[in-house]
């Protein structure tokens, strides 16, 4: 059975005191755990906490209550050999700009008590496997924003961590850039078998290497699964979807069609209207439709998109907590 | 602790900000002692031949300070200049929390930068004092005597210290202003309200105090009032205590200092000891202040919380 590498039970911080009314709760009694070997994407929208919740598991932050393991340890009384058991990817990280990306790594090393001529060694190994074997001896401050990224990665690296968190790598780059980076991290968790703990808020970019996910909103995990788990999951409960193209009026054609019993969301996109409905009820939409005296062009069932099933969580999430505001 | 200290201290000496800095005063100061000998001769009356080594420091002619007065001003530059921007250009350039997440402690950053700038300063305030006393010996052409040596490296450990306290000041605003030009400003602020203003607001303490003294008791205590005031700031204690290690024929630090201080100086020198017991408030006072500041931006900084 792999072993359990990071693991969290009722982890919980809020931020400023629990008596006054500014106090916000940024991470809501959090359980969860990552298994030796996965890549766990982490996923949420800005603000839910994933940040924070990475700090406290490499015990830059304390939490209010609850406790973190990671790799076995607690990283608030063993941080240090927490720090060196894993590799932290800062969101934005940043380097010393005047140093170049060789000198930057080569202060890690020494942070890290890394023998000299090792560190060398393998800041040159990593250097090429991130594609920065031109640019090394090259000032950071030149570096493009998805430079910098890969340059984290090989920082991250360096000190050979057993799991690695990183927070939000691929925010800001470009389609290319972020392929490239995906590409690295497959094969970093790969071949050097590091369990990778990936932040992100968009989940489309990120799904395709995950191997499981957990969705936070507002600082607790509202879903966890593999990604195919999540969209069986947000599909179900017979909702359908449905999309509606006709002649006339798209606007009227949408307003006709909310009345449909089974229909409870409407939306007009371009010259088509998308209908998410309870059951199948597209032969109640096509009378209807008919009806109107207009003519029926297409109507097909459409298959959720990922960026659907996220959404369908949120909602979930804060019709949920608007429910618990009212009670 | 020791990588941050040796990366710290490769960076001080590669700023161009220090560079400038320190050339201006290395400027200053030379220039100043070479002043200072140069008046010599005029002094050769007042002060007795014995003493004239020390004159080097403390000796002046009409348009130049003397170099005491160089390293009180400039001296808190340096430390600030080593300091302002210690932690909050990390947290900026968002290199604190990819630094914090390697296994070291976390005041082993703040201490190692600490340690880099306290060596930048000794570095610094040695080699000035070397340059002035090899000017004094190779125009005078003889060198000071052991009792003179030992007040001119006690004078080098004072300054040492007294710089330490801007830094540590520096370093203060640096974990407490989140912008390098806030922390900057706010300390250059502390420097002109302790080197110049405060001077100000002594003299209208002992003004509201005692007003208008008609005997010589009331004058007496006038200016005991000043003094006394002025040694709220660091300034002042740095300036009494090196000025009495200096010169060894001040015997107090009362009232009497300025206004017989040319006639007492012909009196026997104190020996070093008994100088050192005057100043010794002072030393300590600026200690425990570097040593507070430092404590301070110490706890702070621990428990502050790392988001970038």
């Amino acid at each position: 059975m792999p072993e359990i590498l990071v693991e969290t039970h009722d982890l919980t911080k809020r931020y400023g005191s629990t008596k006054s009314s500014g106090s916000v709760l940024a991470v809501n009694n959090l359980d969860m755990s990552v298994e030796e070997g996965e890549i766990y994407g982490f996923l949420g929208p800005n603000g839910s906490g994933k940040t924070t919740t990475i700090l406290m598991l490499l015990g830059l932050t304390e939490p209010t209550s609850g406790y973190a393991r990671v790799t076995g340890l607690d990283p608030l009384h063993d941080s240090l050999e927490v720090k060196r058991n894993v590799g932290y990817l800062p969101e934005n990280v940043g380097f010393y700009d005047d140093m170049t990306g060789r000198q930057n790594m080569r202060y890690t090393s020494q942070l890290n008590w890394i023998p000299k001529r090792e560190a060398d060694d393998r800041i040159d190994w990593l250097l090429g496997l991130v594609g920065l074997s031109e640019a090394a001896d090259r000032a950071v401050a030149g570096y493009s924003r998805g430079m910098r990224q890969r340059l984290g990665i090989a920082d991250t690296l360096l000190k050979q961590p057993r799991v690695a968190f990183l927070d939000d790598p691929t925010i800001g780059l470009d389609p290319e850039g972020i392929r490239e980076l995906l590409d690295i991290i497959v094969g970093m968790a790969r071949d050097l078998s590091i369990t990778v703990f990936l932040s992100s808020h968009i989940l489309q970019q990120v799904q395709r290497i995950c191997s499981r996910v957990g969705i936070m909103f507002r600082g607790s995990l509202v879903a966890e699964g593999t990604v195919a788990e999540l969209s069986e999951a947000g599909s179900g409960e017979g909702s359908v979807r449905l999309e509606v193209e006709a002649s006339g009026n798209t606007d009227s054609l949408a307003e006709s069609l909310r009345e449909v019993p089974g229909v409870i969301g409407v939306t007009v996109r371009g010259g088509e209207v998308a209908l998410d409905c309870v059951g199948d009820v597209r032969g109640a939409v096509a009378s209807k439709v008919i009806d109107g005296g207009m003519e029926l062009r297409r109507l097909v069932t459409v298959d959720r998109t990922l960026e659907d099933i996220y959404m369908y969580y949120f909602r979930q999430a804060e019709a949920a907590a608007v429910e618990s505001e009212a009670s | 602790m020791i990588p941050v200290f040796w990366k710290e201290l490769s960076d001080h000496f590669g700023k161009r900000r220090f560079v400038i800095l320190l050339g201006l005063i290395l400027f200053a100061s030379t220039w100043a002692g070479f002043v200072a000998v140069r008046s010599l001769p005029e002094l050769a009356g007042e002060v007795p031949p014995d003493l004239v080594f020390l004159q080097l420091f403390t000796g002046s002619s009409g348009a130049i300070p003397p170099f005491l007065f160089f390293l009180s001003f400039f001296g808190p530059l340096i430390g600030i200049t080593l300091g302002f921007d210690a932690i909050n250009s990390e947290r900026s350039q968002g290199t604190l929390s990819r630094v914090l997440s390697q296994p070291l402690y976390r005041d082993s950053l703040f201490n190692g930068k600490f340690l880099a700038g306290l060596t930048t300063i000794t570095v610094v305030q040695v080699s000035i004092v070397v340059i002035v006393v090899g000017i004094g010996m190779f125009i005078l052409g003889f060198g000071p005597t052991l009792d003179f040596s030992l007040r001119i490296a006690v004078f080098t450990l004072a300054s040492v210290i007294y710089m330490a306290f801007w830094l540590a000041i520096a370093m203060l605003c640096s974990v407490w202003f989140n912008q390098a030009v806030s922390s900057a400003m706010t300390s250059l602020a502390l420097w002109l309200f302790f080197g110049f203003i405060m001077l100000m607001v002594a003299g209208a303490v002992s003004d509201a105090l005692v007003s208008n003294p008609q005997t010589t008791e009331e004058a007496i205590e006038r200016v005991r009032v000043e003094r006394m005031a002025r040694r709220l700031s660091p300034v002042t204690l740095f300036q009494e205590a090196t000025v009495t290690i200096l010169t060894p024929t001040i015997r107090s630090l009362g009232p009497a200092l300025v206004q017989e201080g040319s006639r007492l100086e012909r009196l026997r020198p104190l020996p070093l000891s008994q100088s050192l017991n005057l100043v010794w408030p002072h030393l300590t006072a600026i200690l425990a202040l570097a040593a507070a500041c430092f404590g301070i931006s110490y706890a702070r900084f621990l428990r502050e919380e790392i988001r970038s």
